[in-house]
């Protein structure tokens, strides 16, 4: 996985870029409109807000195991 | 309870980011499009760790007035935990660069200012791992430190804005704030830069009380 890790980025990285190159200077600007309508961003923000909790929740579990552990260096 | 409640501002305010910096109208800039929104997450680590590194020097300067190996242990994981931020900082940087400059790196006056910051830093963790005495290494790192913050207020604030730059802000070019004129971004801007700055406070603070506990295991002091 890790062997093939770095071709899967950066090919996904340079699928990003095939949206940067089609503006010329007088272009109306492209921005994700269309997402919005079709409400799919709201996926990318779901994905983020998991991802997101999830490393609040290992941060609290941390948080409490270091706690317990003060605690019984406290009491020994 | 009483005395996290620093920690729920922290994770309520990313997380408010986090949704409102995707959801909330942007201005349409030519050439940044939607990426203008990742002012909202790398901005924030730069601000996260040019104060988690004032921590580290504030508590060096401690232990040189007081010599408590508490601030030499405070000063080094602050030091540590800005280098987390630093290393995301200049990674979301120039994956940001890449699509808006064209590549991924180019010799900016920011970006390698950034660079050597973090290689300064680097250096500080050499110095911490080749003294064996803990006042010495205390001692002797605090200082090494304090160079260490001026030399990142240089390589940081100062130079960038000397030299002709890319980097937003810098060398004649208009920060962030020229676009924002409904203060739209701003209302998600300021939580997001508050929030991470809690964020890491609170990863260092885990980091400080781990390394106490481990210090009490291994030698009972």
């Amino acid at each position: 996985m890790i062997k093939y890790s770095k071709n899967i980025l950066s090919l996904a990285l340079i699928l990003l870029t095939t949206g940067v190159f089609a503006q010329s200077v007088n272009a109306p600007i492209d921005m994700a409109d269309g997402l919005y309508q079709s409400g799919k961003i709201y996926v990318v923000v779901t994905v983020l807000t998991v991802i997101f909790i999830g490393i609040v929740i290992y941060l609290i579990l941390l948080d409490r195991k270091i706690s317990k552990l003060e605690k019984e260096i406290k009491n020994k | 309870m009483k005395k996290n409640w620093w920690k729920i501002i922290a994770v309520v305010f990313v997380l408010y980011t986090i949704i409102a910096g995707f959801i909330f109208r942007v201005p349409a800039q030519p050439i940044l499009h939607e990426s203008i929104r990742n002012l909202y997450f790398h901005v924030p680590m730069w601000f996260s760790m040019m104060t988690i590194l004032f921590v580290s020097v504030f508590h060096s300067i401690k232990y040189l007035s007081n010599s408590t190996i508490e601030s030499d242990i405070a000063a080094s994981q602050a030091a540590h935990t800005g280098m987390l931020v630093g290393a995301l900082g200049l990674i979301t940087g120039s994956i940001w660069a890449r699509y808006t400059w064209g590549a991924w790196w180019v010799a900016d006056t920011k970006l390698n200012g950034a660079a050597i910051t973090m290689l300064i830093y680097m250096a500080y963790f050499v110095l911490r791992g080749s003294l064996d005495e803990d006042q010495k290494r205390a001692r002797i790192s605090a200082v090494y430190n304090i160079f260490a913050y001026v030399m990142l207020v240089v390589f940081l604030m100062i130079l960038p804005r000397m030299n002709d730059s890319l980097h937003p802000g810098n060398g004649g070019n208009p920060g962030f704030n020229k676009y924002d004129l409904d203060s739209n971004m701003r209302m998600v801007f300021y939580p997001a830069v508050i929030g991470w700055i809690l964020l890491v406070v609170w990863i260092f603070t885990l980091r400080v009380r781990l390394e106490k506990v481990k210090r009490k295991i291994l030698f009972n002091d």
